[in-house]
């Protein structure tokens, strides 16, 4: 991380590794030469649960951190949907539905269909999950659309460094809901097929013979676990990919106002370019998970 | 990019939400969007069976007309048959009266002319008598010669 450069001078990659840093509390480890504001470096005595002041420290805390500006705007939204969804479903009437009850049913609706062409089995689990899956991950990734600096600069105003608000370009966070998913995949392989079945269908598929067994079971093995990653990876890329371009034409704002102009125009195409990928990343993320759920409950394919 | 503990709390969070969203979320909407549908569709096939029923009912009133129609046609056709008759009836009635009074107006007549003519031959015969009496000066005797007067009378 380059160091924090003086106010006259603007920095575009201090700027943009700032933004790409995640505000970061963990346990940095014994021994740690900790350098404060001042440049000075002291030596740790012991582990510390501390806040990470730069990237740095962040790298040194290793698995023991937490991403809180990612968790908590995570929470928040998911919370947000379940009040929105949660509300509306209490007073939902099956007479003559308000406004907002009509859009909330267009999701669940949305969802309902989807589901119902992917997912042929009875386990009243999937539509919920999907709806979660996609209502969720959509608001996460509509944070995208907040202007990159605004979110950040309130928070440095209040004294906190490092914030990045859009959950979805933080890979624990994809990756979390992916595993969940995974474990979701697992689950029910097991439950439907049994342990016996489920092993079967590792070891001897494609090719059912005995001395296959080695290469079926890598085939599968690899093939299973590719599911939850490229469900991860791939929301988390698009979304960082998106974000990363936003942080790139803001860094046009430094240049003068011509290209500033020029940037604020590319930000708007972008940013309505982006709406269509912020809902299609979570629809796929809902998709993706439906089918691996329908896969998971095939007795034999 | 840097994996640590956010991954767990938020595979927790995840598990929060979805199992929210399973208990108070879902079922609610989903049964009061099936109860619409329902609704929905109680509603169109009462409209079906009263479209149905208002057919059936359009079709018996045109049943019905069409019946009285028939019924007064009916009517009419006997009346004017009626009337035909009645002006029938009267002509033969007027008819038979004219015919009647016009026999009885000859019979009259008839006996007019009869009783006009006993009386002229009464006359004649006592014209007769009393002419022959003039002329044979009383020498006649009415009672001998009644038979002649009455033959007389007769051929006249």
């Amino acid at each position: 991380m380059a160091a924090k450069p003086d106010n006259t001078e603007f920095d575009t990659t201090y700027y943009i590794q700032h933004h790409l840093q995640n505000l970061t509390f963990g346990k940095l480890p014994e021994s740690y030469a900790r350098q404060d504001s001042a440049g000075y470096g002291h030596v740790m005595e012991r582990e510390t649960w501390t806040w990470a002041r730069n990237s740095e420290e962040a790298a040194a805390m290793g698995f023991n951190a937490v991403h809180v500006d990612s968790l908590a705007w995570s929470f928040g939204l998911g919370v947000v949907f379940c009040l929105l969804f949660g509300w509306v479903a209490r007073r939902a009437t099956a007479g003559v539905p308000g406004a907002l009850q009509n859009f909330i049913e267009m999701i669940v609706e949305f969802v309902d269909r989807n589901v119902k062409d992917m997912f042929a089995f009875h386990n009243p689990l999937v539509a919920p999950l999907a709806l979660t899956l996609f209502v969720w991950v959509f608001l996460m990734n509509l944070m995208d659309l907040v202007p990159v600096d605004l979110v950040p600069a309130i928070m440095a105003a209040l004294g906190v460094e490092y914030h990045k608000i859009v959950p979805s370009t933080n890979p624990n966070i994809t990756l979390g809901l992916a595993l969940g998913v995974f474990v979701l995949m697992i689950y029910y392989s097991i439950k439907i097929k049994g342990l016996v079945g489920f092993t079967k269908e590792l070891t001897l598929h494609p090719f059912n013979h005995p001395l296959f067994i080695p290469v079926n079971l890598f085939m599968e093995l690899v093939s299973l676990l590719a599911r939850p990653f490229s469900l991860g990876l791939r929301l988390f890329g698009n979304m960082y990919a998106g974000e990363m371009i936003f942080i790139l034409i803001s860094v046009m704002y430094a240049a003068g106002w011509a290209l500033g102009l020029f940037g604020g125009l590319l930000q708007i195409g972008w940013a309505i370019f982006h709406i269509l990928v912020i809902t299609l990343q979570a629809f796929i993320f809902m998709v993706l998970t439906v089918v691996y759920l329908s896969m998971a409950h095939e007795h034999d394919h | 990019m840097q994996i640590n503990a956010t991954l767990l709390g938020q595979m927790i969070f995840f598990a929060l939400f979805v199992l929210f969203c399973m208990r108070f979320v879902w079922p609610p909407i989903a049964q009061a969007m099936a109860e619409r549908a329902q609704k929905i569709a109680a509603g169109l096939a009462s409209a079906e069976q009263a479209q149905k029923s208002l057919e059936q009912a359009r079709e018996q009133s045109a049943e019905h007309e069409r019946a009285a129609k028939a019924q007064a046609a009916d009517l009419l056709a006997q009346a004017k048959k009626r009337a035909e008759q009645m002006v029938e009836e009267a002509k033969t009635q007027a008819h038979e009266e004219a015919e009647r009074i016009l026999a009885a107006a000859e019979a009259e007549r008839a006996q007019q002319l009869a009783q006009a003519k006993e009386a002229l031959r009464a006359q004649v015969s006592h014209l007769a008598i009393a002419g022959a009496e003039k002329i044979l000066e009383s020498s006649v005797d009415p009672a001998a010669h009644r038979r002649l007067l009455d033959k007389l009378a007769a051929q006249l």
